[in-house]
């Protein structure tokens, strides 16, 4: 695990300074903060409403009335894809950041206790990841119902080993380092020492990767919807969109790639950053 | 050696029945009464009380669980109630077409990907290998079941060249077979050969700079000679591990992929029976999987010791 070859935590600043972090690095931050500005002032933008139906425009190809055209049921696509952001960035984000809240705890406690509690964590962990994820989602979902909340926390529940091992790989790497030892040795709570000691530490890697898991999910929601699991209709989902295109590929192939590309530019941009920052964070791949 | 196989064998036995423990509960929380399902709108309240009491509906979760249990135990994995059929006389139809998209998937993934990964470690930082990994990253990106979109589109649509949907059995026409499983397998492979060119480009760069290899250079070996028989094997580590993880993970079935090209592989399966509440065949998919999920790790970690003779000698 890259992390856990974290021997140079206080070089990263300097050396962040110092390396550029390039022009298709800040070209992802901007596509971001242009798709979250999309699906946070969706209400304001002068769009048409995205659930609207005019069967006399349907299948029509991107025009001044509708930039990306309609789908099949004369839907405005522009719209539907800034409306269908909300969905995958809310899923994406919410869920990410519930799988780092509670991976990380779960993670920090193993690789900071170890012995008994680090056994059974991790063969919890195991067992979770032993089950097909998408067919625990399903039934998950098939259970509780379909909708967003249900949709997030499912997808959190899925993340959270891969979060737990990031972070029990980065408290093992300095678990045992001096300042941790001192700590304990000036008599610090185990509390303390995870929060004051550990905690900054791990939280860096882990954001990290939570970045990346960030692209992971929004994927993830958008294989749910398109399997007609994801958020319910009318609401407007990217995977939803692609499941509809997908039938109309020969006669309005736009209906299915717009939102294609938007999702792929956007889980794109997502791991750019992520890949760019742990690159920045790990000095082993930097010197690479 | 043997204790290593013998810990990790016990350490196996309380995954797997946690495993049979967590489908169980995945199934039985499963919504609505499969009796009244069964019986349809004309059921009676005694009909269906009658129904439960058959199926064993009626017993406590703890009681179900372990006659499911003692009956996996011999391999008897119970039968669907809705087609009667047993459950795995169900998956052995369902699983060739799940494996095979698999294989087809991994050696078109290795195929591409382990010559590139050497090629661009091999001429780490020129100009063809960050095209080559730029471009990797972009596919990264992209999930199977986007490019299967985009291959449907330029190779059934535009092109007509290649079917969109349907499966023929490889026993009935392996060429008919072949061709409706190119679309299949390529969109999963696509997105498997970046992953694989990435690792196995940062693994050997790091290898490259090892002692051996320089002692390889020094008595004058050819080039190709040193990067495919001295630095490929130990560079190869997570490159195994990653494809163990894949072929694990595409053994239950590449559930997306089978439901787009509308193939009756594990997948599908497993997402029918969720649909149709048959929870007996959703326990028995999902423990199958699950179980040939572990098998496939224990079988890499092996790999390893394959691998690396120090694992074989050193500690476990």
């Amino acid at each position: 695990m890259a992390a856990a070859e974290m021997t140079g935590v206080t070089d990263a600043p300097r050396r962040a300074r110092r390396r550029s972090l390039g022009w298709v690095f800040w070209l992802a931050v901007v596509w971001i903060g242009v798709v979250l500005f999309g699906a946070l002032a969706a209400n304001l933008l002068p769009l048409e409403d995205p659930s609207k139906i005019s069967l006399l425009a349907r299948r029509q190809g991107p025009s001044a009335l509708h930039l990306f055209g309609t789908d099949h049921l004369g839907r405005d696509v522009l719209s539907r894809v800034v409306y269908g952001s909300r969905a995958s960035l809310a899923v994406g984000l919410i869920s990410a950041f519930l799988a780092l809240l509670a991976g990380g705890t779960l993670g920090l406690l193993a690789g900071y206790f170890r012995g008994r509690l680090e056994s059974l964590t991790m063969a919890a962990m195991d067992v979770l990841l032993a089950f097909p994820p998408l067919v625990l989602a399903l039934a998950i979902i098939a259970y509780l119902g379909q909708d967003m909340v249900n949709l997030t926390l499912t997808l959190a529940l899925l993340s959270v080993p891969a979060s737990t091992r990031v972070a029990r790989a980065s408290t093992l790497a300095i678990a045992e380092r001096e300042f941790v030892v001192a700590a304990r040795a000036l008599g610090a709570s185990h509390l303390r020492v995870m929060l004051r000691e550990l905690l900054p530490n791990v939280v860096l890697p882990l954001l990290v990767y939570t970045l990346i898991l960030v692209a992971v999910l929004i994927v993830g929601e958008g294989v749910l919807s398109f399997l007609g699991l994801g958020v319910p209709p009318p609401m407007a989902s990217w995977g939803s969109m692609m499941s509809e295109g997908r039938e109309q590929l020969d006669v309005a192939p736009h209906i299915a790639f717009i939102p294609a590309i938007v999702m792929f530019l956007t889980v794109l941009s997502f791991n750019l950053v992520g890949d760019t920052l742990r690159s920045m964070t790990d000095p082993r791949r930097a010197a690479l | 050696m043997l204790r290593f196989i013998g810990r990790r064998v016990l350490y196996l036995v309380p995954v797997l029945l946690a495993v049979t423990l967590l489908t169980f509960m995945v199934a039985s929380l499963l919504p609505g009464d499969l009796a009244l399902a069964m019986l349809g709108d004309q059921a009676t309240p005694e009909n269906v009380a009658a129904l439960r009491s058959k199926l064993g509906l009626d017993l406590p979760a703890w009681q179900r669980y372990l006659h499911w249990l003692s009956g996996v135990v011999v391999g008897d994995f119970g039968q669907s109630h809705r087609t009667g059929e047993m459950v795995l006389h169900a998956i052995a139809n369902r699983l060739p077409v799940s494996i095979e998209l698999m294989l087809l998937a991994q050696l078109g993934a290795l195929v591409v990907g382990v010559p590139l990964g050497i090629l661009c470690a091999a001429r780490a930082d020129s100009t063809l290998d960050r095209v080559l990994s730029g471009g990797a990253f972009g596919l990264l990106s992209m999930p199977s079941f986007m490019l299967a979109i985009l291959l449907i589109f330029a190779f059934s649509v535009h092109l007509g060249v290649l079917p969109a949907t349907g499966y023929t059995p490889f026993t009935q026409d392996p060429v008919a077979n072949l061709v409706s499983m190119v679309l299949p397998a390529a969109s999963l492979a696509l997105v498997e050969w970046p992953a694989l060119m990435r690792i196995l480009r940062s693994d050997m760069i790091t290898t490259l700079q090892e002692d051996f290899i320089a002692m390889a250079k020094a008595k004058g070996l050819k080039r190709r000679r040193i990067l495919f028989v001295h630095a490929l094997k130990p560079s190869s580590f997570t490159l195994v591990t990653v494809t163990g993880l894949n072929v694990g993970r595409l053994i239950g079935g590449a559930l997306v992929i089978e439901t787009i090209f509308a193939l009756p592989g594990l997948g599908r399966l497993l997402i029918e029976a969720i649909y149709s509440r048959d929870f007996i065949v959703l326990q028995g998919g999902v423990l199958f999987v699950a179980v040939a999920y572990v098998l496939v790790n224990f079988i890499v970690d092996l790999l390893y010791t394959v691998l690396d003779p120090r694992i074989r000698h050193g500690r476990g």
